[in-house]
């Protein structure tokens, strides 16, 4: 299982990931994480993609996406080819618009959201995080919050566990 | 908080970190007390995270001005007892050349890490190859032999450190840790062990005055600070550390010893494994990053029915040439994936009589199982 997360540098796409594959290893899978670095980590189209197996990954570089997460137009624009066939796409329907581009897809108003329900942006990727695992049942509900209090600040552990039932809550 | 304290609170635990990060944990469970460094991507992390641990296990860090000076302060903080370690990628690379060779006259004991990014010079700064293998083996001036460890997983940096630290000590030598900027760059579970039960090998100090240059195949070392003069040279030197730098005995001695500490050890020193080679009509040969999808493509091939084996060198220094020569006579080809264009395949070539195949791929990105399976079914399909 192939999963890349993609936006503009200081979404929290980085933290996503890192959050998704420590709740996987939780789960008693193996994950690897790795991330765009330079320049896009910080502004552009930045990406960071999780392999999720059963199985010891021999692969480390993804050969295709079964799940593309896009918080930005030029993320979107650049990684979308990735998406294999059958693969997911999630997205900011606040900040990507999709167009033409024929996939399974699935929106929410993340950021809007966060904003109106936490008062600040930076709960749209957690609030996301919620909303693919609604979806997808890739990992226990409990590993992902148990990795959330791991890697966000303890001040905002509550905040994040709310915006991530949130999203579990969304349609 | 001792260092002590610090290591019973990482016991057992599980993290989720990157290679390189593993790779400074690795130093601190083996007794590393000084880093000097200057920072570089993909490397950086290490240089972060003994920044950030050192001071806690008492320990000293030191960014330095360049790369050319952190080696001279590691070097210098091994002779005056520490265990030391700096950490680059290529450009800092081939600035610590000199005093690589420095290590290896003075014979101290302390570890580099190359976390190679794609060269030759500043190349691909962000990106990952395997491009230094021969660098790390050669890059110094004169005749010498070199210690460098290659791992391919997270965990493997971890443990594959200890190693390095304990072979830099044993054989009182430089060890290079030949990291790639896929495996130190990536994250996945490492788990770390209880210290009481980590091999540590200790070094061998002198309380008395004695020839810290030669007597016996691998001498003790002084301590700088502990009451004896020593001279430390670069130069060709006597036992007793005094230049002698126009006798040609004095020089051949010397020299023969050095190499002869290591190449008189090679297969002990040398450490891979092994995956079906009972049967084996082909040999795929890899270490580092291009290990993982090799041995993937392997696993592919036999579902396919090729008899494939595997050897993953985690030695790259000294070169495993007892198990190559071994396995080189069973197949009819091997095929060696690496980051780079060539570099250890033209080494397996010096060893085997059979045909030897580079499967190379560079620009920073690793080799996928599918490729690696590719060009190895169009190359058996020949036959």
């Amino acid at each position: 299982m192939n999963i890349r997360f993609t936006g503009f540098g200081g979404q929290g796409i980085i933290l996503s990931g890192v959050i998704f594959g420590w709740a996987a290893i939780l789960n008693g899978k193996n994950a690897i994480q790795t991330q765009s670095y330079g320049s896009s980590a910080r502004g552009g189209a930045c990406k960071c993609d999780v392999i999720i197996q059963d199985s010891y990954i021999y692969e480390l570089v993804p050969t295709g996406n079964d799940i593309l997460v896009a918080f930005s137009q030029p993320a979107f624009e650049k990684y979308k080819n990735s998406l294999l066939k059958n693969g997911l796409l999630f997205y900011d329907s606040d900040l990507v618009r999709t167009d033409s581009f024929e996939s399974n897809s699935f929106s929410i108003s993340a950021t809007d959201l966060a904003f109106k329900e936490f008062g600040q942006k930076l709960f749209a990727n957690i609030i996301m995080l919620g909303f693919i695992n609604s979806k997808t049942k890739l990992i226990n509900a409990e590993a992902i919050e148990e990795s959330i209090r791991q890697y966000v600040p303890s001040k905002f552990a509550d905040t994040n566990i709310n915006a991530f039932r949130l999203g579990m809550k969304l349609n | 908080m001792t260092r002590e304290n610090y290591l019973s609170k990482l016991k057992n635990r599980t993290l989720f970190i990157q290679g390189d990060e593993a790779a400074a944990y690795g130093a601190l469970y083996a007794g590393c007390n000084f880093f000097a460094g200057y920072p570089i991507t993909p490397a950086s992390e290490v240089a972060e995270l003994m920044a950030k641990e050192l001071p806690k296990v008492d320990g000293y860090y030191i960014q330095m001005e360049d790369e050319i000076a952190s080696i001279g302060a590691m070097i210098g903080a091994a002779w005056s007892g520490g265990k030391s370690m700096t950490a680059t990628s290529g450009p800092g690379f081939s600035l610590m050349q000199e005093n690589i060779g420095y290590a290896c006259m003075t014979e101290t004991p302390c570890v580099i890490v190359n976390v190679q990014r794609s060269g030759p010079s500043t190349g691909q700064a962000t990106l990952a190859a395997q491009g230094d293998m021969l660098q790390a083996r050669w890059g110094t001036h004169g005749d010498h032999e070199m210690i460098a460890l290659s791992p391919s997983s997270v965990q493997e940096s971890f443990d594959l450190m200890l190693e390095a630290f304990n072979l830099s000590e044993k054989y009182r030598n430089p060890v290079i840790f030949l990291l790639d900027g896929e495996v130190g760059h990536i994250r996945e579970k490492v788990v770390f062990p209880d210290i009481n039960e980590v091999n540590i090998h200790p070094r061998n100090i002198s309380k008395e005055k004695v020839d810290v240059f030669g007597g016996m195949r691998i001498p003790p070392m002084i301590e700088f600070g502990q009451g004896h003069r020593i001279h430390v040279t670069g130069s060709t030197h006597k036992s007793n550390g005094m230049r002698d730098v126009v006798s040609q005995e004095a020089h051949d001695k010397l020299i023969r010893r050095l190499n002869d500490k290591i190449e008189s050890n090679r297969d002990e020193i040398s450490k891979y494994e092994l995956h079906f080679t009972d049967d084996m009509e082909y040999l795929v040969v890899s270490y580092g990053a291009s290990a993982r999808p090799s041995m993937g493509a392997v696993l592919k091939l036999r579902e396919k029915g090729y008899k494939v084996g595997f050897l993953r060198l985690i030695t790259i220094w000294p070169f495993s040439s007892t198990i190559v020569k071994e396995l080189g006579k069973k197949v009819k080809n091997i095929f060696v994936p690496e980051m780079n264009l060539g570099q250890i395949s033209r080494e397996i070539e010096r060893f085997v009589s059979c045909a030897v195949h580079p499967v190379s791929k560079i620009g920073g990105v690793a080799h996928t199982i599918n490729e690696i399976v590719y060009e190895i079914e169009s190359e058996v399909k020949k036959y």
